[in-house]
């Protein structure tokens, strides 16, 4: 029994502190520094954001060039794909130029009211986009996220507004020097105050962690005053984030509370960072 | 003399290339970890130091593996370290295996696999939900998890090739 013990003593020794003839460490003292730097990473003092920032720097320019080759083939592949599907193509695009030139006048007509109403009750929104491209779109299961080429030195900050075309796709969480990273809205960490249209429910709009999004924090029966009608979530504004009114993603008739995006997060390729200013704010 | 040249180049390649492709993996946008399908996925990253360190472990440094974790997490964006100290853990696991064993069984590696795997995943849901708060989905894991144990005799008889060949031309 004790040489049992003995012998699993042994192999275990062996197996943490025996360094092989090309190992230049062993591995206890590897897993030591890994939970150094776990814990490390938990506190936010400057020389750990710095260095943090460093590393951050380094690894998104080469993760870039190294996904270079991969981005090509993806880019032939989608060309040869979209050249198969053309006269598809233009017919639906026909048919959705169609309905656009019809909204087109009656939006026109809603924005210049809504510009006259702002200015009656003295509250107007200027905002700004800085052009941002897809660095890195290495999704995982665990965090939802894309790593844009533009940082601090761009004026990016923590929050801002992420936006493909004109639909809401995210925000920042993170800023360094020449790079950020934004959170999805898939992400299960992502919560976006905004509110349901036609009914003006303010809601949460949260990630699920895949394709679609959930509603949070709202009237316990929404889903029946909601019945049978196509909704539209946009960002409410609250809480001072967003530009209130950026369209996030529709909830279909018996959908059952389902939120489809308006982007699909998997073909970004460039997007604009929003910052926007309410009234005199400074 | 260029044959030579070429052969020396070959080897040198070959004795590299479990680290090649590990690296690449970690740094590619290409991930079996997240292929965009549903309930379906696996980490190809576990399978690769698994088999290499159980059975070639001078292929792969240890410190080249916690190198690769940290990039692997800064680059899919969670706390670095914890990829770092997954992978040494399952390094750890098989060089044990590898000490307590002294004709290799593929059915005894197979199993620990599965284990190590449950055991990693674990600590990986544990620190990133109890310590850094991030939310994760546990049915993700538990799909992956499965997905990584049912291809490891796969990409067994894929780098046991290419194994042999590395063994071939460096034994040359």
């Amino acid at each position: 029994m004790a040489t049992g013990r003995d012998d699993f003593v042994i192999a275990i020794r062996s197996a943490f502190l025996k360094k092989k003839d090309k190992q230049k460490f062993s591995l206890l003292t590897l897993i030591f520094v890994s939970i150094f730097v776990i814990v490390l990473s938990n506190f936010n003092f400057k020389i750990i954001q710095y260095l943090k920032l460093g590393i951050n720097e380094i690894i998104y320019r080469s993760s870039y060039i190294a996904s270079v080759p991969e981005n090509k083939i993806r880019e032939i592949v989608s060309d040869i794909r979209s050249h198969l599907n053309i006269y598809e193509n233009h017919q639906k695009i026909l048919i959705k130029n169609e309905n656009i030139e019809q909204t087109k006048l009656l939006n026109n007509f809603l924005t210049a009211e809504n510009k006259k109403l702002r200015k009656l009750i003295d509250e107007s929104i200027s905002s700004e986009e800085i052009f941002a491209k897809v660095l890195i779109d290495k999704d995982s299961p665990y965090l939802k996220s894309v790593i844009l080429n533009k940082g601090t030195k761009d004026n990016v900050k923590i929050g801002m507004a992420v936006i493909d075309e004109v639909y809401l796709v995210g925000q920042i969480i993170e800023v360094n020097y020449t790079n950020s990273r934004a959170l999805l809205l898939s992400d299960l960490n992502s919560k976006i105050p905004s509110v349901l249209e036609p009914d003006d429910i303010q809601a949460v709009v949260s990630g699920a962690g895949s394709n679609f999004g959930t509603i949070e924090h709202t009237q316990e029966d929404y889903k029946e005053s909601l019945e049978n009608k196509v909704v539209i979530a946009y960002t409410s504004g609250l809480g001072g984030l967003f530009k209130p009114g950026i369209p996030i993603g529709k909830i279909d008739i018996g959908s059952n509370g389902k939120i489809r995006f308006f982007s699909d997060f998997t073909q970004l390729n460039y997007v604009k960072i929003l910052s926007f200013k309410v009234g005199g704010e400074k | 003399m260029s044959s030579l040249n070429k052969s020396s180049f070959l080897k040198i390649f070959i004795s590299y290339l479990p680290i090649i492709i590990l690296f690449f993996s970690v740094f590619n946008e290409f991930d079996f970890n997240y292929l965009n399908l549903d309930y379906f996925a696996f980490n190809f990253v576990h399978l690769l130091i698994f088999f290499w360190t159980l059975r070639n472990p001078d292929l792969l440094g240890y410190f080249l593996i916690f190198l690769a974790g940290i990039i692997n997490d800064v680059v899919i964006g969670i706390p670095i370290g914890i990829s770092s100290l997954c992978y040494l853990i399952l390094c750890s696991v098989t060089a044990y295996i590898r000490n307590i064993t002294l004709t290799p069984n593929f059915i005894k590696d197979w199993i620990s696999l599965l284990f190590t795997l449950l055991l990693i995943n674990s600590i990986q849901v544990i620190i990133l939900d109890l310590i850094f708060l991030i939310k994760v989905e546990y049915i993700n894991y538990l799909i992956n998890t499965g997905f990584t144990f049912i291809f490891y005799p796969i990409f067994f008889v894929i780098f046991n090739f290419l194994n042999e060949k590395i063994s071939y031309q460096t034994n040359d």
